[in-house]
């Protein structure tokens, strides 16, 4: 099956505001891109295209062998089918409260891929068990720590065995001791060779797991290629102040 | 025994037992079907269609902007007029089942629009139809939320049965009002009813109570 995310010419407006200006861009399979760019930079906009949770109005999006083209209507059956091929896990972790961990692991599993209910808790026991939570099984969101909270919702996205996974700035609404549970998760799946998609603020965490860099800037990208000429062999003065003030935070 | 307390003895059973036949009965019909008006009228205002958001927009603006006792002469006094003529149990449940989903709409909608954004975002991003959010993510956090509110509008609507007794609906109200022409006893009888409008509210304060704690095992 196609395995690919691909934009073209994609231009997204929030009122007169051009959030993303023309992108032209494709995502490979097994490869680990990290967005970085300002705030305001449209980021977040740019990875919410992806799994239409923002409607973009010209250009195409692809997702595996889905192709929409954005100047029309977007059907429903094209959106869910954009949805089920990407997982996304957000800063707030947008756990679902009144499930306990367990449930919210496999709540895709049931309702949207119809699993029977044994599979489900099967592969859900799994994947709590790869993020370090097997322990939390019948516990609630509200019973866990933030970094406990996202691994869980990590957990969410791989059940769904998605092509892609999408992450918005994953850490940010962690503490530093949090944070590292966290990437370590993220650092594995990137291992294994998982397609990943991620925003972040975090420049050693980008340097460590990144395959490729995208640097945005006011909608466009200004930056697209290794990590390491992203880091070394930089010598666009927008880029370098930008790694400077951030290494201070 | 003095003659107060034999009148309020012998009161105590036919005001019971209107409430027993009238009150709670009327309540809880009432109640059932402004359940199920309140949960169609609140989606149908959030959702993305405009006619329909206005057509039940319209339907609360005018329950919830006009005096319920005016609602039920017009049903019961005035609907005769334009041909449809209708029993006093018919116009209580009526208009009373629409004045309460009315009120009740307003409780479930502002607490579906309490629940943070994120909620729909996650679900929708796992691949679910909106009727599934709405189902296995939206209405669970719902209940939780509005349980206060919607008590609130139960326990209203309990109170507000009371008018039926100005449509020839033998209500608890109305049973003390025949007794106390009788009697001559405004001040006990009154008094009575009242104890007992407390007593029927106070259980359902209760069941609040425990249903809100069920509720929000999870917070
Ligand atoms: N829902 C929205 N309505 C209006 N404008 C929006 C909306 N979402 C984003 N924008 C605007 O689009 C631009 C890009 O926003 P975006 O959230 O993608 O930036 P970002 O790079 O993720 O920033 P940050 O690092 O602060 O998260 C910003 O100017 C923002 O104000
Ligand atoms: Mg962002």
């Amino acid at each position: 099956m196609l395995h690919i995310v691909k934009f073209q010419q994609v231009t997204k407006y929030f009122g007169q505001q051009e959030a993303l200006k023309n992108i032209d861009l494709t995502f490979h399979k097994g490869e680990t891109t990290v967005i970085l760019g300002p705030s305001g930079s449209g980021k977040s906009t740019l990875l919410r295209c992806i799994n239409l949770l923002e409607k973009p109005e010209k250009g195409t999006i692809s997702v595996g062998d889905i192709k929409i083209d954005l100047s029309k209507p977007v059907s429903k059956k094209d959106t869910l089918a954009i949805r089920q091929r990407t997982a996304m896990v957000f800063q707030s972790f947008n756990l679902f409260p009144h499930m306990k961990v367990l449930e919210n692991v496999i709540e895709g599993r049931l309702t949207v891929l119809k699993e029977t209910r044994i599979d489900a808790v099967e592969k859900g026991q799994l994947l709590l068990e790869k993020v370090g939570l097997s322990q939390k099984i019948d516990s609630y969101p509200a019973q866990l720590s933030g970094g406990q909270q996202q691994r869980v919702a990590i957990a969410r996205a791989l059940a769904m065995e998605p092509q892609f996974l999408l992450f918005d700035e994953p850490t940010s609404a962690l503490d530093p001791e949090l944070e590292g549970e966290v990437l370590k998760v993220l650092k594995d799946l990137s291992e294994e060779e998982k397609s990943m998609i991620i925003v972040t603020h975090n420049l050693n965490f980008a340097r460590e797991v990144a395959d490729r860099i995208l640097f945005l800037e006011h909608g466009e990208i200004v930056f697209d290629g290794a990590t390491a000429q992203f880091f070394e062999k930089n010598d666009n003065a927008r880029i370098q102040s930008f790694i400077q003030s951030m290494q201070f935070i | 025994m003095s003659r107060e307390m034999q009148i309020a003895l012998d009161s105590i059973w036919p005001i019971l037992k209107a409430g027993l036949i009238v009150t709670i009965p009327l309540s809880l019909i009432a109640f059932a079907i402004a359940l199920v008006v309140a949960v169609i009228t609140a989606l149908a205002r959030i959702s993305n269609y405009k006619i329909l958001r206005a057509i039940f927009g319209i339907y609360v603006w005018i329950f919830r902007g006009t005096p319920v006792l005016v609602q039920l002469f017009i049903v019961f006094f005035g609907f005769p007029k334009a041909g449809i003529t209708l029993d006093a149990w018919t116009a209580a449940i009526i208009t009373f089942s629409l004045n309460t989903g009315a009120y009740a709409s307003e409780s479930i909608r502002a607490s579906i629009l309490a629940i943070p954004k994120g909620q729909w975002e996650a679900a929708e991003s796992l691949g679910m139809t909106y009727w599934q959010v709405l189902r296995r993510v939206i209405a669970p956090q719902t209940i939780r939320i509005s349980l206060p509110s919607v008590t609130n509008d139960f326990i209203d609507l309990v109170k507000g049965t009371s008018l039926v007794a100005s449509i020839t609906l033998a209500d608890m109200f109305m049973v003390g009002q025949q007794i106390t022409a009788r009697t001559y006893e405004p001040l006990l009888i009154y008094s009575l009813c009242a104890v007992i409008y407390l007593i029927f509210i106070s259980v359902l304060m209760y069941l609040q109570g425990r249903l809100e704690k069920y509720a929000s095992k999870y917070v």
